[in-house]
């Protein structure tokens, strides 16, 4: 038996003795979904239990070193990983923006030091970080930021307003864009850490059409942020950034694998004597969209071949964040067609307590988030295609 | 399998690719247009094309071929969409090939076989019988061993010396039981064959039967099907690889011109009105990359692969015909004149487009395949 074969014997033993049954059911919607953190309410003691025994194993994050909280684990066993508990139908133990955001910046351009105060608490899903990049003035033009860094010997006070950051009210840490040079556009930036208990940090979630909260308006009044958690170098934060950002991209574009459509429409249509749905522009409609949809789904496969084959993505991220964003709206439109007027209930049965409409809405915000679709076009058009400025 | 190429076939592919930017330049089908080329095809062309091995990829060793397979064969496909190549190569080598190696008997086989591969052989399928592609629809009978009736969009049917068709032994047009595969010389009498002039410059023919002798059966009276749809899938997918390579050659092409041509003293490529529909043809050209790399290594697997060719023949027919629009509308009044090449890219992309079931046709059976 080759030593892929054996891990593949031993992880599906393993899940099986570790892998409680309640979490081998889908997820309904957000309440289901373990971020973790210092204040996190878990919704059972299963998902707590799931959550330390992943942690532990740091299956949470299987290609992170171990001296890292890592599992260590080579790519090849990394999918297989994937593929076992994609057989059980087990749910991700925890999502994070420190486990698909952070982490790889951090493995990347972090210090020992940092590597080993960040990551760990990270994989066991203790500390829940934000991100800080967006301002009121700074959007896709986001290098021109303003929120300022101040120089007061072993730290900086930070001064400042940063929006839309996701979940910064329940997170604990928060990896910030901080203007530290003003005559310097883009390398005037950097990168910083630091903990959103600390005093002046306030936050204010804005109310989404959609009824959610998930974003926040972030004030910073004299902060104080430690230069041990600069990460990089001084003014070098925008290489950082978009580094980052890459992997926010892919981690966006990755919502657009979700169960197909024509199952959800079968479920609540049923099919004529033909086997066929009965409403025929609807069918057309569906079989479009799946066609691209599936077409993504291989391309997403594809794009993590060539990354495992050593060919570098780069800017493909950005591609990959366009074409699955607007895929997963135009998804959610379908779904609304589908259900008709039951996908108007705000709350009620039928919508599965207003899920539909919100999610729905939801979706919206995907293609302006991480950067909009027209952004990610300019980049496409300029760094994958040549096209000049 | 990993959706990358392995070095073999990423050898293929760039031997494939300096062969016909050599030796079969977009000038060539333009040549054999403009001299009404008898052939339709350059005999000389064709004979090196063989020589590397292209005729046998879908043929066994044992019978001369290469064996190199679907994957094998989307390459060298995409390669041609890439400069138009005029060749037997989708009748005879994919599906001539493929049709006798999945029903012929071993006589036909060790008969035919090695002389497709050689190049020696034109072997193609009479299949449509109306302006639709429609298998199951087929109408002609076999009756008294004659045939009688009309077949249409048989490629390459004027220089074909085996034509295989599709008739009806038993049932009504609709059944998937009681069709055939009779394997016809051209020279039998009461087929009369026409060429069509067809406005992509490559070759296809009307067929009249007038009591045709069916006198060699291909596989299994009445059971046609079972063998020609996994044939035609795979023919499908292959033919959907020539379709990226047109999306994905005409996107060059268009960037190289946008970057050149000047208007209001700057380059057009620097506008954002193009940029951005520039973006999202080269995401539609990426996303059909992978439905067509997928549904290859699923044909070389073997197993059902109605849906993976479905899928790819839908997605690469939908990107064609984007690209080959978005092409001509970058290039403005030059995209419509003959002087450029696009118009050749866009007819053949249309006609590509139609074979073997377009758009529509595998939209439905995509959708029908998956239970809905």
């Amino acid at each position: 038996m080759s030593d892929l074969e054996a891990f593949r014997e031993e992880t599906r033993a393993w899940l099986e003795e570790n892998c409680p049954a309640s979490m081998r059911t889908p997820a309904q919607g957000e309440k289901d979904i373990c971020w973790g953190g210092r204040n996190f309410v878990f919704q059972s003691d299963d998902q707590k239990l799931w959550l330390e025994r992943m942690g532990a194993r740091g299956w949470t994050v299987p290609t992170w070193p171990k001296e890292y909280g890592g599992g260590g684990l080579s790519k090849d066993e990394a999918k297989i990983l994937a593929q076992e508990m994609k057989r059980i139908k087990a749910r991700s133990p925890l999502t994070s923006f420190g486990i698909w955001m952070l982490g790889p910046a951090l493995l990347k351009f972090g210090t020992h030091e940092q590597k080993l105060e960040h990551l760990p608490p990270i994989a066991r899903g203790e500390i829940r970080w934000c991100q800080g990049y967006s301002e009121p003035n700074a959007g896709s033009d986001l290098a021109s930021l303003a929120t300022k860094a101040e120089d007061k010997g072993d730290h900086y006070s930070i001064n400042g307003q940063k929006i839309w950051t996701s979940y910064a009210d329940k997170a604990d840490w928060i990896f910030c864009l901080i203007r530290t040079d003003p005559t310097n556009k883009h390398e005037g930036i950097s990168f910083i850490l630091f903990d959103m208990a600390s005093e002046g940090v306030s936050t204010k979630p804005i109310q989404l059409i959609s009824g959610y909260s998930p974003f926040c308006e972030t004030f910073f009044d004299d902060v104080k942020a430690y230069k041990k958690n600069l990460v990089g170098e001084v003014n070098k934060g925008w290489t950082v950034a978009k580094y980052l950002l890459t992997h926010e991209r892919t981690g966006i574009s990755e919502m657009g694998l979700p169960v197909p459509l024509n199952r959800l429409a079968v479920d609540k249509l049923g099919t004529n004597d033909a086997g066929e749905l009965p409403e025929t522009m609807l069918r057309h409609q569906i079989a479009e969209h799946e066609i691209d949809a599936m077409s993504f789904m291989f391309t997403m496969e594809r794009a993590q071949d060539e990354a495992k084959a050593g060919n570098e993505m780069g800017a493909y991220s950005s591609f990959l964040k366009a074409y699955g964003t607007e895929l997963n709206k135009d998804r959610h439109e379908l779904i609304v067609k589908i259900n008709g007027s039951d996908a108007f209930e705000w709350e009620g049965q039928f919508s599965n307590n207003g899920e539909i409409p919100r999610t729905w809405l939801r979706t919206k915000a995907n293609s302006i988030e991480g950067g909009t679709t027209e952004i990610q076009h300019n980049i496409i058009a300029k760094r994958v295609l040549g096209l000049p400025s | 399998m990993a959706m990358v190429l392995n070095e073999e076939q990423q050898l293929l592919k760039e031997s494939a690719e300096g062969f016909f930017a050599e030796k079969a330049p977009i000038s060539l089908i333009r040549s054999l247009r403009d001299n009404k080329d008898e052939v339709g095809y350059a005999g000389h062309l064709w004979l090196a094309m063989c020589n590397m091995g292209f005729a046998g990829l879908m043929i066994d060793e044992e019978y001369d071929g290469t064996g190199f397979g679907c994957v094998g064969a989307g390459i060298v496909a995409e390669a041609m969409g890439k400069t138009l190549v005029a060749a037997p190569f989708h009748s005879s080598c994919i599906m001539g090939a493929s049709l006798i190696q999945a029903a012929g008997s071993a006589e036909q086989k060790k008969e035919h076989l090695p002389a497709i591969a050689f190049g020696e052989t034109i072997v193609t399928l009479a299949l449509d019988e109306t302006s639709r592609h429609d298998p199951e629809g087929t109408a002609m009978k076999v009756e008294g061993g004659k045939l009688n009736g009309l077949k249409t969009f048989v490629p390459d049917g004027h220089v074909a010396d085996k034509i295989i068709v599709l008739a009806r032994s038993s049932g009504e047009p609709g059944d998937r039981d009681g069709l055939s595969l009779y394997m016809v010389d051209r020279g039998t009498p009461g087929l009369i064959v026409d060429r069509v002039i067809s406005m992509d410059s490559c070759n296809w023919s009307k067929m009249t039967f007038e009591g045709v002798e069916a006198a060699e059966l291909l596989g299994e009276e009445g059971k046609a099907m079972d063998v020609l749809e996994p044939v035609l899938d795979r023919c499908r997918i292959v033919v959907a690889a020539e379709l990226l390579g047109i999306a994905q050659q005409t996107l060059e092409i268009t960037m190289d011109y946008i970057k050149e041509r000047k208007q209001f003293g700057v380059p057009i490529g620097s506008f954002q009105g193009l940029q951005h529909r520039a973006a999202e043809w080269f995401g539609e050209v990426e996303v059909t990359r992978s439905a067509v790399l997928k549904a290859l290594q699923m044909a070389d697997a073997g197993g059902d692969i109605r849906w993976f060719a479905s899928l790819a023949k839908a997605k690469a027919s939908k990107t064609a015909e984007l690209a080959t629009n978005e092409a001509i509308q970058m290039h403005g009044g030059m995209g419509v004149t003959d002087e450029f090449d696009l118009g050749f890219y866009i007819k053949r992309a249309r006609v590509l487009q139609h074979f073997y079931g377009d758009f529509n046709y595998h939209a439905d059976r995509f959708a029908a395949c998956s239970g809905y």
